[in-house]
């Protein structure tokens, strides 16, 4: 665990750099966790993502992995890999501020 | 009236399932109904063997109706949908049946042609899955001819059947090609979307340091987005690559692939019973659908965070026939699934690893059912013994719903060491 500070705030992210408690994010910290992905803008199409994957974290206590983004956020899987080039999953966990996605076995 | 109890699919889980149901009640009290497509049931891990000519694949096949006790009634019918509100399950001959306790048990099916390129010419030749019979036979005959080159096994995305069965492949195929005095002509890569060679860490570092002490290259955090095939002279035929969402290419001469795994297509338009792969949503500790209470799903239908296995589908059996038992009494649910699932893991050379584990606690050394028993995350010759005594028990215990001595639905803590950074699991 790890200590940071996004939009000002104090954050807890674990040993991976994903948030220990999405409760501590914020709208305000996503572009700046982004820019640590060399994201430098985040345009509707990723916070259509991001927002998705707020919500299934909410519901389901797990992030989306890859392929149920593609089905269900309403962004096809080739887009995703543009818009989150490193791996949409982890990447976009970690700018919504989620834990990483579990991904059944 | 009698009540009726419908059972969708005669797999691994839904037979298991109607012969504990059917030993538990009187056939004047509840008729059991038990739907299936076709009529030929695959012993599944068989298909790993099948590959490498350890295993003929009829033998692997028996007929559905022959695996149901007395008092099943057995209806072949290709299921269409389910309606929910009226309590009936419709079939595409256009017949349908009324229930009044529906239990899903309809698998999961491969779904090649989601990934681009990947059922194309080369399918059945230089591309194949050993996940079914057909494929399983077809890459014995490309096994065979295999004189040296690029052999890649990859997972296209998760979850799969039985999550281990592509490294066994991996640790088998170094083996075969051993064994045919080629093994320094095949070079062996195994292509995952995981971070390591299993989802779990632990075994993960156990599993890849197999892989590596084989010479088996591993390619991690690789989502298959295509299939390529180099064009030689007479059309697409040599290679190929396999090339990933992020670009990431891996040439091969002969692919071994897992396609995209989903639910039975039909749960997909029964409104509110699956997810968006169509799994049945179920609560992972009761079996319970989340849409409806009379509705209960297990097996590889069921979308749980656990694996898709045969083992699985015995321990959850266990536990939703104790609950459809208090459903039906108008009791509240007890029965609760822990997660519990184990695999053996053939390694080659007559040896095997067995691991063991549940949603809360990942695959940990040690012994298995308790601190005297078979080796667990360790190669050894018993291991093998109990993968290869695994079919007898799967026709002659396992499908006929009995309970195997000493192995109950409840994962055992005894026997288990817990090194002090894994006592811990992060949740
Ligand atoms: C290569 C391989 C190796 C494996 N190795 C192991 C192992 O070593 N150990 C282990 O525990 N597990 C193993 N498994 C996994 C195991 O075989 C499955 O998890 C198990 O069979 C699941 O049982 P099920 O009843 O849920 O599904 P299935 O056994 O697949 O049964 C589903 C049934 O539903 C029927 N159905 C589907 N749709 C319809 C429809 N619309 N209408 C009518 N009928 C329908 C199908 O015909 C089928 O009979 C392996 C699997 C594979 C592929």
């Amino acid at each position: 665990m790890t200590t940071t500070t996004y939009a000002g705030t104090p954050v807890v992210l674990d040993d991976e750099g994903f948030f220990a408690d999405p409760d501590q994010w914020t709208e305000a910290m996503a572009p700046e966790i982004a820019k640590e992905h060399a994201i430098d803008e985040l345009t509707d199409r990723h916070w259509k993502v991001l927002t998705f994957m707020r919500a299934e974290y909410a519901e389901k206590g797990t992030g989306p992995t890859v392929r149920v983004l593609g089905k269900a956020s309403g962004v096809s899987v080739k887009e995703l890999y543009q818009l989150f080039p490193k791996g949409p999953a982890k990447t976009a966990a970690k700018i919504a501020g989620i834990p990483k996605p579990k991904g059944c076995i | 009236m009698n009540r009726r109890i419908v059972i969708l699919g005669s797999g691994t889980a839904g037979t298991l399932t109607a012969n504990r149901l059917r030993r538990l009640y009187d056939r004047s009290e509840y008729e059991i109904v038990v739907v299936d497509q076709n009529d030929e049931h695959v012993y599944q891990p068989g298909l790993l063997f099948v590959p490498f000519g350890l295993a003929e694949p009829h033998a692997l096949v028996r007929p559905r109706g022959r695996q149901l006790l007395d008092g099943i009634e057995y209806r072949r019918a290709e299921i269409d949908q389910v309606d929910l509100d009226a309590d009936r399950v419709r079939f595409t001959d256009g017949d349908s049946l009324g229930y009044d306790v529906l239990v899903v048990a309809t698998g999961a099916v491969l779904l090649p042609e989601e990934t681009e390129g990947l059922v194309g010419p080369a399918w059945g030749k230089q591309v194949h899955t050993f996940y079914d019979l057909p494929g399983a036979t077809a890459l014995h005959r490309a096994l065979e001819e295999f004189e040296g080159g690029r052999l890649v096994v990859n997972v296209a995305d998760l979850p799969l059947k039985c999550p281990v069965a592509p490294l066994e492949f991996s640790f088998l195929a170094d083996w075969y090609f051993q064994r045919r005095g080629i093994r320094d002509k095949v070079q062996l890569t195994y292509v995952t979307p995981l971070d390591s060679a299993f989802t779990k860490p632990v075994a993960a570092q156990a599993l890849g340091g197999l892989l590596k002490e084989k010479g088996v290259e591993l390619v991690t955090e690789f989502t298959l987005g295509s299939v390529e095939m180099d064009e030689v002279e007479s059309g697409p035929g040599g290679g190929g690559r396999l090339v990933s969402y992020d670009g990431t290419e891996v040439p091969f001469d002969l692919a071994v692939v897992v396609p995209l795994h989903g639910g039975a297509p039909y749960v997909g338009r029964s409104e509110g019973l699956g997810d968006e792969l169509n799994f049945v949503r179920v609560d992972q500790r009761t079996l319970q659908s989340k849409a409806r209470p009379n509705v209960f799903a297990l097996g590889d239908a069921a979308g749980l965070p656990a694996s898709k296995a045969g083992s699985v589908a015995h321990f959850e059996g266990e536990v939703l026939v104790h609950n459809i038992g208090r459903h039906l009494a108008g009791e509240p649910l007890d029965g609760s699934y822990d997660g519990h699932t184990n695999c053996f893991i053939e390694t080659g050379f007559h040896k095997a690893l067995l691991i063991d584990f549940n949603y809360e606690t990942e695959p940990l050394p040690g012994h298995y059912p308790a601190a005297v028993g078979l080796p667990l995350l360790k190669e050894s010759r018993a291991n093998h013994l109990g993968k290869l005594a695994f079919e007898w028990l799967y026709w002659h215990s396992l499908l006929p719903g009995r309970d195997l001595p000493g192995i109950g639905s409840a994962m055992p803590e005894h026997g288990k060491s817990r090194p002090a950074d894994a006592a811990h699991p992060a949740a």
